[in-house]
């Protein structure tokens, strides 16, 4: 498995070969259709990281030292941006997933997706995720 | 100077831009408008040569500021034909404006069991002071609701004013359904009953004319920002027989007489309700605005309104998919809507790269949301500066959506 720098490489390399926008969105639409559904029992308010704009729901469980993660939204751009964050984070342990940033985002543009007036879910997404890799790190130095 | 399309475009500096290499199409003035280059410059002048307190000073500066601040106040009287420039106040907006009523009137006449009364369209910010008031009092708000083509009911007007009723606030046009509601005739019902009424004329002033004395209203409110003015200011206005009994909203300098440890007068009207420094650029920049608008003709801007909204709703429903909220036949340039099996944010984000504009999203009117049973629309909202070509554009960008989505 390539490590968490790579992944997020070859993520931004995939992407420059868009050079227009919507062909980028088209790109993130397929993503979003590709991404495996999640089980409907996670499909609840408990999971809900609510945007106001674009709902995205998150749940994560540690398998055998490493974060599985599953995740949706309900607008479809937003989701293909999901199923990225999810490629990049899923099956890492909670050690890798905080001592990489995740710079792919802001490489390939859609920085402002994240930004906290968006308000599509997606930044609290991607502070949950890494507040399971606290809170399973922490379980297992516990242990 | 008539109205000449191709002249006010360019009178407004912002339009001229392109965003991600297509000419921006802005199409959210529901939001904020933009400035015309009269008003940029008159802010820009004020900064330069002019910038002094008001009200206070005995130096030239502070005079030639002063005289400019009040003759704002005589252009605004005359825009909404208020009686006397007693009774136009300079807020930070119509949300300011919105809070100082609620607080000033909930003092003086709100008590436990007594009634609000507000619509079922109403922004949240002509929802919220009143709820606060509510909690405050122990008052109870009601609702007018409205029906499916976004029209108020006014036929249920009358069983929900009582003898409790305090205080009516109505929005003039609906920020999310584009629905101009008969705030002429909710007066005339409410002044049977001696109930004052609040109008919220943040997404009218810009569309139309506004005749205070004419609706009889007691209380009317707008935003600068919204009417191609500088943000962070606006405007109540408020019958001057009411204002003199209402006691101040917020406490500071100039808003008072005499202060002693003992105790305080107030300064008369307007001035009780402009506690400390006001923003008085804006003030004076809206008032630029207003000339400009004057210029143009608010008739004509009105009559090509009027000829974008047909064009627009023929377009629009031209689009299978197409469910338009807000239906009603008055009604200002707002398009509110959702396409078929697509989540609203997508479209936006694929119009934004379009380089269109618009916003998704409840719009600040969660109830509105809430009666249709739907977490968002997205709003196409257009004021005299947009054209025909423009639609052309959003329709386009709509099929493309459409394609990209589904």
């Amino acid at each position: 498995m390539t490590n968490l720098k790579e992944i997020q490489q070859d993520i931004v390399e995939e992407f420059s070969v868009f050079e227009d926008w919507l062909d980028r969105y088209n790109y993130l639409i397929e993503l979003g259709n590709d991404l495996p559904e999640i089980d409907p029992k996670y499909h609840t308010n408990e999971y809900l990281i609510n945007g106001c704009q674009s709902k995205v729901w998150l749940h994560a469980e540690l398998v055998d030292g490493k974060i599985e993660f599953k995740a949706d939204s309900d607008a479809i751009i937003v989701k293909g941006i999901v199923a990225l964050l999810v490629k990049v984070l899923n099956g890492r342990t909670p050690a890798e997933i905080l001592e990489n940033e995740l710079f792919f985002i802001e490489d390939i543009g859609l920085r402002q997706n994240l930004s906290p007036t968006r308000s599509n879910g997606l930044l609290a997404m991607v502070k949950k995720m890494r507040l399971y890799a606290i809170a399973y790190q922490a379980k297992e130095n516990r242990n | 100077m008539g109205f000449n399309i191709e002249q006010i475009r360019s009178d407004f500096p912002i339009l001229q831009q392109q965003v991600y290499k297509k000419p921006l199409v802005y199409l959210d003035n529901g939001a904020t408008t933009h400035k015309p280059r009269v008003v940029i410059e008159t802010l820009r002048e004020l900064q330069e040569i002019h910038n002094s307190s008001i009200h206070r000073g005995i130096h030239y500066l502070s005079e030639q500021m002063t005289g400019r601040y009040e003759a704002a106040r005589e252009t605004i009287r005359e825009f909404i034909n208020a009686s006397s420039t007693s009774e136009i106040i300079f807020t930070s907006g119509a949300t300011g404006s919105i809070n100082t009523v609620a607080f000033s009137m909930g003092e003086k006449y709100v008590n436990k069991g007594d009634e609000i009364l507000i619509s079922e369209m109403e922004h949240h910010s002509n929802i919220v002071p009143w709820q606060m008031l509510c909690e405050r009092k122990g008052a109870i708000l009601k609702v007018i609701p409205f029906d499916n083509t976004g029209k108020l009911m006014l036929d249920k007007v009358d069983s929900l004013l009582s003898d409790k009723t305090r205080i009516v606030a109505l929005t003039h046009a609906s920020n999310s359904l584009g629905t101009i509601n008969p705030v002429k005739e909710v007066i005339r019902m409410a002044h049977q009953r001696d109930i004052p009424v609040l109008v919220d004329g943040a997404q009218m002033v810009q569309h139309g004319e506004v005749d205070v004395m004419e609706l009889d209203c007691d209380f009317y409110v707008f935003s600068s920002h919204k009417i191609f003015g500088p943000t962070g200011s606006g405007v109540l206005y408020g019958k001057e027989a009411l204002l003199e009994e209402l006691p101040p909203y917020q406490g500071g300098g100039d808003m008072v007489d005499q202060v002693t440890f003992s105790g305080t007068t107030y300064n008369t009207l307007p001035f009780k309700f402009e506690a400390g420094t006001t923003n008085y650029m804006g003030a004076i920049g809206l008032a630029a605005a207003i000339d400009y608008l004057r210029s143009v003709g608010i008739t004509e801007i009105g009559q090509y309104e009027n000829e974008l909204i047909a064009y627009t709703l023929q377009k629009l429903k031209g689009i299978a998919g197409m469910n338009l909220y807000g239906n009603a036949v008055e009604r200002i340039s707002v398009f509110s809507f959702l396409l078929e099996n697509i989540h609203p944010y997508d479209v936006g984000m694929i119009l934004d790269k379009m380089g269109i504009a618009v916003r998704t999203g409840t719009h600040c009117t969660q109830p509105v949301m809430d009666h249709f049973g739907i977490s968002g629309t997205i709003r196409a909202s257009l004021v005299f500066y947009n054209t025909t070509e423009e639609v052309d554009r959003l329709t386009e960008g709509i099929g493309k959506s459409i394609q990209m989505l589904s």
